[in-house]
């Protein structure tokens, strides 16, 4: 087997480990009924969370609880506007990533130029070193681990149990979920806050991991890419972390064609992902019970007790 | 660097700071302006800008008092920035960016007696200058110490966009390190961005992968050098020291010096000697220059650097001297000649020796 491989699919992983955790957020959030475009914003300002923290304390554990919430604290931000006061989630959403990424280059001011030893390995003893397998399975840090989990309990959740029930209630029907007793407000908070902490997870892998440096902007529309893999994965939490890996391997297989001078225009490839959304929301929208299926009937609803 | 200046204006925009106003000049002092498309904390183009701009302020003390605008994205923004400049008695304004060409002419010929320096352009007017930095000048010189420093042969090139300046830096840095090795080959990956460091740093990842143990960029930011540094291969940083990412893996940078340039024009603007003119400086005008070269290289190799950077700066050596052929073989600077600098700025081939082909 050529040497480039393993290092080639180690890299896919690393690539698709902050889209995982993006999308899988935004699952949730979108579940409950409620559409938040500000997770660009929330990703980066967990990004210069976490490398603050992170800089600052040398505790990586404490920069990827910072990331966290730093992310949770501008979901916070959004569900107040939108839920409490009722302004338009497009909008709101919109003006959470500008604000994110100005924000974010303030916090990062001294913190340019600067640099972290990235996360530790969870090195397993002999497992790691089985040739091929062990390398791609063990010995890689705790939020690449942590975003596989992340996907198998948002899937049972959403699917076994009552919370997740109740998290598709509200985004179903809201005025049902209502009507029944629920506060629908409330859930959508908790699915908002836990969205953000997802994408500041995905902010804090960029800056403590994928790469260990900050600089401005660094996210470089990740959190686009995370939104469009919602909808490519039709709401479904394993399809999500499918298609992350999907995305993240044409990256890296067009970057290692290049190198091996296999020419194919690097245009095109970037674009593939984007086309492979396009035909899913084509496919997905040109059946209506297919859509209905799929799509929270509530997304980007607001929810008003009087009706 | 057209498009990322595009880019990074867009979407910081929201982020406009206009600094440094505060506080009526007085009569006397000569008040200077800098336009920036980025901000000046990103470490690369727009930082470097604002070196220059600091130099100027050190250097005339009460004489001028200097003003910047960061984050101004290219189009109708830019217009009313440099109005703004202009109307408030500003001399002087540099528009560092290659997007503000329409609007710097336009505003300049509202305001005849206010001077501007448009860097990257090719259109100029009475009252504007254009300048740019012969980049590949310092290509030459890391590319001969690439070739010499090279164990594999393969040197990994991140790249951004296919235009003349960055095929003009690939094809300097191929003729130096091949004029030193004939076994070096070169490997190219178009990450089609100015500044994804998540990208760059896969790019550079894939490039380590395949055997090559340098790595250089034409990209901004210094996960490419941060990656090579992880993987105990060299680099060499872009536009900026990029050192404190890569203490061992940086060879050398190649770094944008606005100082000299910057500080002659407002000398010229306070004499009255201002002209417009077109500047196209590299070593000599002190432009280009190269961060210190890592402790790792032998001396030889350093001598043989220094060497070259010198014949460039007096004119005996030229990165693209003849003879010259492109991938078909054919001839395209004959023996004894240089690349014309039209054929410099619209560069859009690969020299001989080169795989593959450029992007379309």
């Amino acid at each position: 087997m050529p040497e480039w491989i393993v290092p080639a699919l180690l890299t896919i992983i690393t690539a698709s480990t902050p889209l995982v955790f993006a999308a899988i957020g935004e699952i949730v959030v979108e579940k409950s009924g409620v559409l938040n475009l500000g997770i660009e914003g929330m990703m980066i300002v967990g990004a210069i969370f976490a490398f603050g923290v992170g800089v600052t304390t040398g505790s990586a554990t404490l920069a990827i609880l910072a990331g966290a919430i730093g992310g949770a604290a501008m979901a916070f931000l959004f569900g107040f506007l939108t839920l409490y006061l009722l302004s338009n989630q497009v909008a709101t959403g919109l003006a959470l990533t500008i604000f994110g990424l100005g924000f974010s280059a303030l916090l990062g001011h001294g913190f340019v130029g600067k640099t972290f030893p990235g996360l530790p390995r969870l090195e397993i003893p002999f497992l790691s070193d089985i040739p091929f397998i062990g390398p791609l399975l063990f010995g890689h840090d705790i939020l690449v681990y942590a975003s596989v989990v992340a996907v198998a309990l948002v899937t049972y959740m959403l699917t076994k149990t009552r919370t997740g029930l109740l998290i598709r209630a509200v985004g179903e029907n809201h005025f049902a979920a209502h009507s029944i007793g629920y506060s629908v407000n409330k859930i959508r908070m908790a699915c908002v806050l836990f969205g953000g902490a997802m994408a500041g997870l995905g902010g804090s892998y960029l800056s403590l991991a994928y790469t260990p440096l900050w600089v401005e902007n660094m996210t470089a529309g990740r959190g686009w890419i995370a939104l469009a893999l919602v909808v490519f994965a039709s709401w479904k939490a394993w399809r999500a972390f499918f298609g992350a890996y999907l995305f993240g391997g044409i990256t890296i297989i067009q970057l290692h064609a290049q190198g091996f001078g296999v020419e194919i225009a690097p245009q095109f490839l970037a674009m593939l992902p984007y086309l492979a959304t396009i035909v899913v929301l084509v496919l997905i929208s040109s059946d209506s019970s297919r859509a209905r299926l799929n799509a929270p009937a509530c997304l980007g609803r607001s929810f008003h007790a009087s009706g | 660097m057209i498009s990322k200046r595009v880019f990074l204006g867009a979407l910081l925009s929201a982020a406009m700071v206009v600094g440094a106003s505060a506080g009526q000049a007085a009569e006397k002092k000569t008040k200077v302006g800098f336009v920036y498309v980025g901000p000046i904390g990103d470490h690369g183009w727009s930082y470097q800008h604002n070196v220059g701009r600091i130099a100027i302020a050190n250097t005339f003390g009460d004489q001028v008092k200097t003003t910047y605008v960061e984050s101004v994205p290219e189009g109708a923004d830019a217009a009313r920035v440099i109005t703004k400049l202009a109307r408030s008695g500003h001399k002087l304004i540099f528009t560092t960016s290659f997007g503000y060409m329409n609007p710097t002419l336009k505003v300049a010929k509202r305001f005849p007696n206010v001077k501007f320096e448009h860097a990257t352009g090719f259109k100029r007017s009475k009252n504007v200058s254009t300048y740019s930095a012969r980049f590949y000048e310092g290509r030459h010189v890391v590319g001969l110490i690439a070739g010499k420093m090279t164990k594999s042969n393969i040197i990994g090139y991140v790249a951004s966009f296919p235009i003349p300046e960055v095929i003009r830096g690939i094809n300097a840095t191929f003729l130096a390190a091949r004029s030193v090795n004939p076994k070096v080959k070169i490997k190219i990956v178009w990450v089609s961005t100015w500044f994804d460091p998540g990208k760059e740093a896969d790019a550079a990842k894939a490039l380590i992968a395949q055997g090559a143990d340098i790595i250089m960029q034409h990209t901004d930011s210094p996960a490419p050098l941060q990656q090579a540094q992880k993987n105990k291969v060299w680099a060499v940083g872009q536009a900026s020291d990029m050192v404190s990412f890569g203490p061992k893996a940086q060879l050398t940078a190649i770094i944008d010096n606005w100082n000299a340039y910057y500080i002659q024009r407002t000398k010229a603007v306070l004499d009255g000697t201002w002209k417009s003119q077109d500047v196209w400086g590299g070593f000599k005008s002190g432009m280009v220059q190269l961060a210190p070269y890592n402790k790792a290289i032998p001396a030889d190799v350093v001598a043989l650097a220094e060497k070259a950077k010198e014949g460039i700066f007096n004119g005996t050596v030229h990165p693209f001297a003849g003879p010259i052929k492109n991938q078909a073989g054919k001839i395209v600077v004959p023996a004894g000649q240089n690349a014309s600098d039209k054929m410099l700025a619209g560069m859009n081939f690969y020299v001989e020796g080169i795989d593959g082909s450029i992007p379309k």
